[in-house]
């Protein structure tokens, strides 16, 4: 497990004093201008070579993403738009950077930049966090008035402005083209891909969209070196990770812990344990709403990285784990998410558009096992004719948790619409018409 | 997305003008997009008009004719504005009470009571329903979905503050402590710093920053 001599956010619980000359005594803004001379290339490289893999929930190479940037200005200025807009739900670890250690956002958004030759960067935070940006906000300032970003930022010749836009309540803002239509003052509704944010972003100009951690974590990379990073954790799975555990555990928290932990010591550390027990965990779903949920067994030994997650079927998402004990009512948990995704789809695509709200209904209905056990393959095929049909990923991420559901809790799913129908009348009885998808309502 | 009333079965008043204190934020605002990317403000100028409806009338919300004034600000059609207002869930298009009490029942705050704190904010107000008023015209009650606070669940979102690590008795606290008039401090309403574990932090103890 990490140690605090290895860990990037040391004042993640703001247990310490957030502003500049706190940061500064952490080690925040020292020697920024030697990091930008050794030039684009080299930061890239270390950035490559660290295997730092996208922190949002994709996980794809940072540094890689940050090398398909165009070399040379054609005319048009480059971006970096910095993803704040975190609303997966179980997911809590952004806002920690965004109140506590904003300067390790600001001058790593500053490296950034610099390697992708952007001279301005937008960060979009999320409505809701106010006063995240509030703090955010000041931290900005204070760079300015210490000329740390602005003109010739920190003393490396390289001008850099820095600026938020809030969000306003869409968690489909956090698709990374929604978000930049949302930053151009319009509905946040996903661009098709190609073209690519890196040749068409922000204002038809060349961008590059990062998570906030994947950003955050940059300056402290560059300064302890990527063999360091790439150290801890797996191969292909490099790196401290900020987590979060939510839901029926002693004491839930966000804290941040090396890649490849095992997930059970995760949770009995950090967690203080599953309430009344280990043996008392029925599901874990570990990144954000999304990924599929992981029944217990396999919560026993999996690893907490990208790759042993996608082995299970599921994925490190956000690595901010959900934890539900044997109380809960898995049917309803999965089917709130449901609601969430009709709730957030931004209509765009008929298949997520109809879909969300179809599989909500279907959901819902299963909760109350009020339905027949045909249906729970004929939702399973709904969950299919979505995914991998839409512009954005919403409509995969709406299709996933009931996949999980259904792959894991099938049998408690059939014991419900049992024990509907011998509630009300008997085995035989048809509650729906069988094999008309008019089953919805 | 949420569900709004059409703007047309408002109430709407006959006016608006931003006053100084919105002009000063304006000015602030279309200095961070480029001069010929004024639409980029169309968010942030919604939120200038909810604040000053707020201090004006003690109703955080968007009337048509403030809608009309950011077009003509940005120079981009009224549609593109009515558009955007209704589309994201912050954006109030019709009165809503002085206190804004937003509910996340999301499943982490599920798991953790958040249908207790949806009954206490009922209780509490008298309130029957998501997206409605009390009749003392104080609070309005929404249904949220995840506020990005889960290792604080359950949360309620009171404006633009956090209250969290609630439960029904301390819901109603926090609201009659509003109604009072007071604004108790946000954060964790139990003994707990900010996301760090209850009963102190786990990690982070050999560093040289004070113990919490």
């Amino acid at each position: 497990m990490l140690q605090d001599k290895d860990r990037i956010f040391t004042n993640l619980y703001g247990q310490d004093d957030w502003r500049l000359a706190g940061a500064r005594q952490r080690g925040d803004w020292d020697g920024t201008a030697e990091i930008l001379a050794r030039g684009r290339d080299a930061i890239v490289n270390e950035m490559k070579g660290s295997g730092l893999r996208g922190r949002g929930g994709a996980g794809f190479p940072t540094g890689v993403k940050w090398s398909f940037m165009p070399k040379n200005s054609d005319g048009r200025p480059h971006y970096l738009v910095i993803n704040g807009d975190e609303s997966e739900p179980g997911t809590c670890k952004d806002r920690e950077i965004l109140r506590h250690e904003p300067h390790k956002l600001i001058e790593s958004a500053l490296i950034a930049s610099f390697a992708m030759g952007a001279h301005a960067a937008y960060i979009y935070i999320r409505g809701e966090f106010f006063n995240e940006a509030r703090h955010l906000q000041i931290a900005i300032d204070e760079a300015y008035a210490a000329g740390l970003i602005g003109r010739n930022a920190a003393g490396s010749g390289w001008d850099f402005d820095f600026y938020i836009h809030r969000g306003a309540g869409a968690y489909i803002c956090g698709e990374e083209t929604a978000l930049l239509e949302s930053l151009e003052g319009k509905k946040g509704q996903p661009r098709m891909k190609p073209p690519f944010p890196a040749a068409m972003g922000l204002y038809g100009c060349p961008t590059t969209v990062n998570n906030v951690e994947s950003i955050a974590v940059s300056s402290t990379i560059l300064r302890r070196g990527a063999s360091w990073f790439s150290a801890l954790g797996r191969p292909n799975n490099a790196g401290t990770k900020l987590m979060a555990i939510s839901g029926h555990v002693n004491t839930p928290c966000v804290f941040e812990e090396e890649l490849g932990v095992p997930l059970k010591e995760i949770i009995e550390k950090h967690g203080g344990g599953v309430r009344g027990g280990w043996d008392n965990l029925l599901a874990v779903i570990p990144g954000g709403c999304s990924v599929p949920v992981l029944p217990a067994s396999v919560c026993e030994t999996v690893l907490m990285d990208y790759d042993s997650l996608r082995a299970e079927r599921s994925g490190l998402g956000t690595a901010c784990m959900i934890v539900m004990d044997k109380s809960t009512d898995i049917i309803k948990a999965i089917a709130r998410f449901s609601q969430f995704f009709k709730h957030e789809s931004c209509g765009q695509c008929t298949p997520c558009r109809e879909g969300t709200g179809w599989m909500m209904r279907v959901m819902n209905r299963m909760v109350e096992g009020r339905a027949e056990i045909e249906e729970i393959d004929m939702l399973e095929q709904v969950t299919r004719q979505v995914e991998g049909h839409t512009i954005c990923a919403l409509g995969d991420a709406a299709a996933w948790p009931i996949q999980g559901l259904i792959r894991h809790f099938r049998p408690v799913m059939e014991e419900r619409i049992m024990a509907y129908k011998a509630a009300h009348g008997g085995g035989r009885i048809t509650q729906v018409p069988l094999g008309i998808p008019v089953a919805a309502e | 997305m949420s569900a709004h009333s059409p703007i047309d079965q408002i109430e709407q008043p006959a006016s608006f003008a931003f006053d100084a204190e919105s002009e000063e934020q304006i000015a602030a605002i279309l200095a961070k997009y480029p001069p010929e990317r004024k639409a980029s403000g169309t968010l942030p100028l919604l939120y200038v008009v909810q604040k000053q409806m707020s201090r004006q009338t003690g109703s955080a919300w968007v009337p048509r004719v403030a809608m009309d004034e950011i077009a003509r600000r940005l120079e981009v059609a009224p549609i593109r504005v009515y558009e955007v207002a209704t589309f994201y869930l912050m954006f109030n298009t019709r009165p809503i009470g002085r206190y804004h009490l937003q509910v996340c029942t999301t499943t982490s705050c599920w798991l953790r009571g958040s249908d207790d704190v949806v009954a206490a904010c009922k209780k509490a107000t008298g309130i029957s329903g998501f997206g409605q008023s009390s009749a003392d015209g104080l609070f309005t009650l929404t249904e949220v979905e995840c506020l990005g606070a889960c290792a604080n669940a359950p949360i309620l979102q009171v404006d633009d503050d956090f209250y969290e690590d609630l439960d029904g008795p301390r819901t109603i606290e926090l609201i009659e402590a509003l109604r009072r008039g007071e604004r108790p401090t946000p954060g964790p309403t139990i003994d707990r710093m900010n996301s760090a574990p209850e009963g102190g932090r786990r990690t982070l103890t050999d560093s040289p920053a004070k113990q919490g």
